[in-house]
């Protein structure tokens, strides 16, 4: 039987980063109606347990990759809060002074490598991080978290065999939330057993079915010292499911492609419930204090910050 | 904006794409679609919805996401003599399926000494506004232009996006189709009887006699747009819808720009190596050397696409500056003139509010 972890300071490190992501798209959601993003968001309500589950134990130097369903990724990982609603708001302070946008969040500093809104183009830019940790030979590792619909792809596969091949310390997350856009798997995969498809390359699989943070937590935890001393490529297949639309900001179960029956099992196992249920009240209490103090000063330093200057437009097209 | 030709019913640029789509489906049995979102119920904002329904799903594929392979598929298919339309709902995408296209489609009829043929059509949606961005944006079409045995087509309204789907078609050749997302909102007058818009022949939109505009896609209603801010500042704009671009009508941009003595050429993409200067340089190539003519290019600004509002703005080409750089080829000695703010906005009146 399983036994989740019943260090204090993790669970509360795990719930305030879950509440933190679930708090931050729903204040995005919120203002969204406002215009004062305009920008495609993809929302991971419902899903932030993959991010966090593998990001938490991660170090900071270590890299995780996304895709433009990343806020969770981001801010999992580390990413810069102030920097990431900023950019958001197309501001001058933004992760990337404004010309990422919500699809393509970046902050090198804590680790967070980038995303892409072309699926599956982020996976062997990763798997090139890794080579190049490899020569480093310092045991860092990246996490490339990537959708279902990404492993159609055939760079997923090229992907996969380089970076077997040479040992690279990759983990691969297969975020697997039943569709790409409104396309469920049924209409995609000629069978879903993905993971042995993995296999066949030799790379190590695990499957968490419900995408529980801390089981997931501890799967990563536990395949990291295998990462680090070079020994190749690991493979974590998440079933998870996402609560809205697939972008956007509302929910659309009367899109006719899915139900809400659909989605209740998934609606009850919410995964800052879980947490928060692992918590004492006043704990639970000061913590969403915190994230609400820390979302609200976002807000207010994207709100404030300048938008970039007219000269931005030609700026960084080359590197000096 | 008013098309060429007069009916009574009016309809969207989508509708006008699912018409045909149907239309060439029921007439014949080899075409099929191919492509991500093609049978849910947005339906490629409306330009394949209930097809699956009416003609079923082994006519209208929902595909994986594997662009790579999905377009060598709709080659061989085609090779075999299946007339397939392949989606894109961004031609970003259009980057994973550049091997096959460029290094198949293009290549067979000639590589295997006309013995093949290549009937097919590849959708792409450009994208705009509402920080599309880096790579949901991108005109790329110029790419496609470079390239022998591909016909690129970028219809700017219902009516020709109708009869140009329909020549695509039934074209023997890989075909290119162009549509910019901002069009999805307009309406023209579309018949409702079968038409074909061939490629080879330009379209004079509006008369004029100081100097020749052409725009290509959206930029054409940009275009039409300065002509307006011109005549106010009395200098007469004509203006011309090349509609294809591969194969290109030179000899009706040729005979406006030799006549008018000034030629800008807006494209929905970069400048350099792109379609606006492809055009250019065929009308100064082909010209009547007796008179020189004054040229101007206009496109993207030679950066990324970035999404946030203030610097997309600048990024792109609109009406205000369209018809600065045309009076200052009309007059280049006179003080600069800036066209009226109120009425430079852009030609679509609505902005575009996302998500997508
Ligand atoms: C190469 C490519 N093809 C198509 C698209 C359009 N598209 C955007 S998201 C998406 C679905 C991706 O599904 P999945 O990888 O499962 O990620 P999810 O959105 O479910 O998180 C598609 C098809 C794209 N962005 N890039
Ligand atoms: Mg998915």
């Amino acid at each position: 039987m399983y036994q989740a972890t019943e260090d204090p300071a993790i669970i509360e490190r795990i719930y305030r980063s879950l509440r933190v992501i679930r708090r931050v798209e729903e204040e995005i959601a919120r203002l969204y109606p406002s215009d004062k993003i305009k920008s495609p968001v993809h929302l991971s309500i419902g899903q932030e347990s993959v991010a966090v589950g593998v990001c938490d134990p991660l170090n900071g130097d270590d890299f995780a990759s996304g895709t433009y369903r990343g806020h969770a990724t981001y801010l999992a990982k580390g990413g810069d809060l102030n920097a990431m609603m900023a950019e958001l708001f197309g501001k001058s302070t933004g992760c990337a002074g404004g010309k990422a946008g919500s699809m393509h969040l970046i902050d090198i500093q804590n680790g967070v490598l980038g995303a892409s809104a072309v699926v599956g183009t982020t996976i062997p830019v990763s798997v090139g991080f890794a080579l190049a940790f490899k020569r480093e030979g310092k045991g860092r590792v990246v996490a490339c978290f990537f959708g279902d619909g990404a492993t159609e792809e055939g760079v997923f596969a090229e992907s996969l065999n380089f970076a077997a091949l040479h040992r690279l310390p990759v983990l691969f997350v297969c975020e697997n939330n039943g569709y790409a856009i409104h396309a469920p798997l049924s209409a995609r995969w000629a069978t879903d057993r993905l993971r042995e498809r993995v296999a066949t390359y030799g790379i190590p699989t695990h499957f968490v079915p419900d995408s529980d943070t801390f089981v997931l937590r501890d799967v990563v935890e536990e395949t990291l010292p295998e990462l680090r001393s070079g020994r190749g490529p690991v493979f974590v297949e998440c079933l998870t499911y996402r609560w809205r639309e697939h972008v956007g900001p509302s929910e659309d179960y009367d899109g006719g492609y899915r139900t809400r029956p659909e989605a209740e099992p998934w609606l009850r196992c919410d995964p800052v419930e879980v947490a928060g249920a692992r918590l004492e009240a006043g704990t639970r209490t000061r913590i969403d204090a915190d994230v609400e103090d820390a979302i609200a000063a976002a807000i207010g330093f994207a709100e404030q910050s300048p938008d970039p200057d007219p000269s931005e437009l030609l700026a960084d097209v080359f590197a000096d | 904006m008013s098309s060429p030709i007069n009916t009574e019913r009016v309809t969207t640029f989508p509708n006008a794409i699912l018409e045909s789509t149907r239309f060439e489906m029921a007439r014949d049995p080899s075409v099929i679609l191919m492509g991500l979102g093609i049978t849910d119920h947005i339906g490629i904002l409306g330009t394949t919805k209930g097809l699956v329904d009416e003609f079923g799903p082994d006519r209208v594929i929902e595909t994986p996401l594997s662009e790579d392979s999905v377009t060598g598929v709709a080659v061989g298919a085609a090779m075999a003599g299946l007339r397939p339309i392949h989606i894109h709902i961004r031609m970003d995408f259009l980057m994973l399926c550049m091997n096959q296209l460029v290094n198949m489609a293009a290549k067979a009829h000639y590589m295997y000494g006309g013995t093949v043929r290549v009937p097919m059509v590849v959708r792409a949606v450009i994208g705009k506004s509402w920080g599309q961005g880096a790579q949901h944006s991108q005109g790329l079409h110029a790419l496609f232009m470079h390239v022998p045995g591909i016909k690129v087509v970028a219809p700017s309204n219902a009516h020709d996006a109708k009869g140009c789907l329909a020549a695509a078609v039934r074209d023997n050749n890989p075909v290119l189709f162009v549509e910019h997302r901002l069009l999805y909102r307009t309406e023209s007058a579309v018949p409702s009887a079968d038409y074909c818009v061939a490629a080879g022949r330009a379209r004079v939109c509006r008369r004029g006699s100081d100097v020749t505009l052409v725009g290509v896609s959206v930029m054409l209603l940009e275009c039409l747009r300065a002509a307006e801010l011109l005549e106010d500042a009395g200098i007469s704009a004509e203006v011309i819808d090349p509609i294809w671009l591969a194969p290109l009508d030179s000899a009706t941009i040729v005979e406006s720009a030799g006549r008018t003595g000034r030629l800008v050429v807006v494209d929905t993409g970069w400048t350099s190596c792109g379609a606006a200067a492809e055009i250019v340089a065929r009308t100064v190539e082909t010209a009547r050397s007796d008179r020189a003519i004054r040229v101007r290019r206009m496109g993207y600004a030679a950066a990324t696409c970035p999404p946030t509002p203030v610097l997309e703005d600048l990024y792109y080409p609109n009406s205000a500056r369209i018809a600065e750089a045309a009076y200052a080829l009309v007059r280049p000695e006179g003080p600069v003139w800036r066209a009226a703010a109120d009425k430079a906005e852009m030609a679509y009146a609505q902005e575009f509010r996302g998500p997508f």
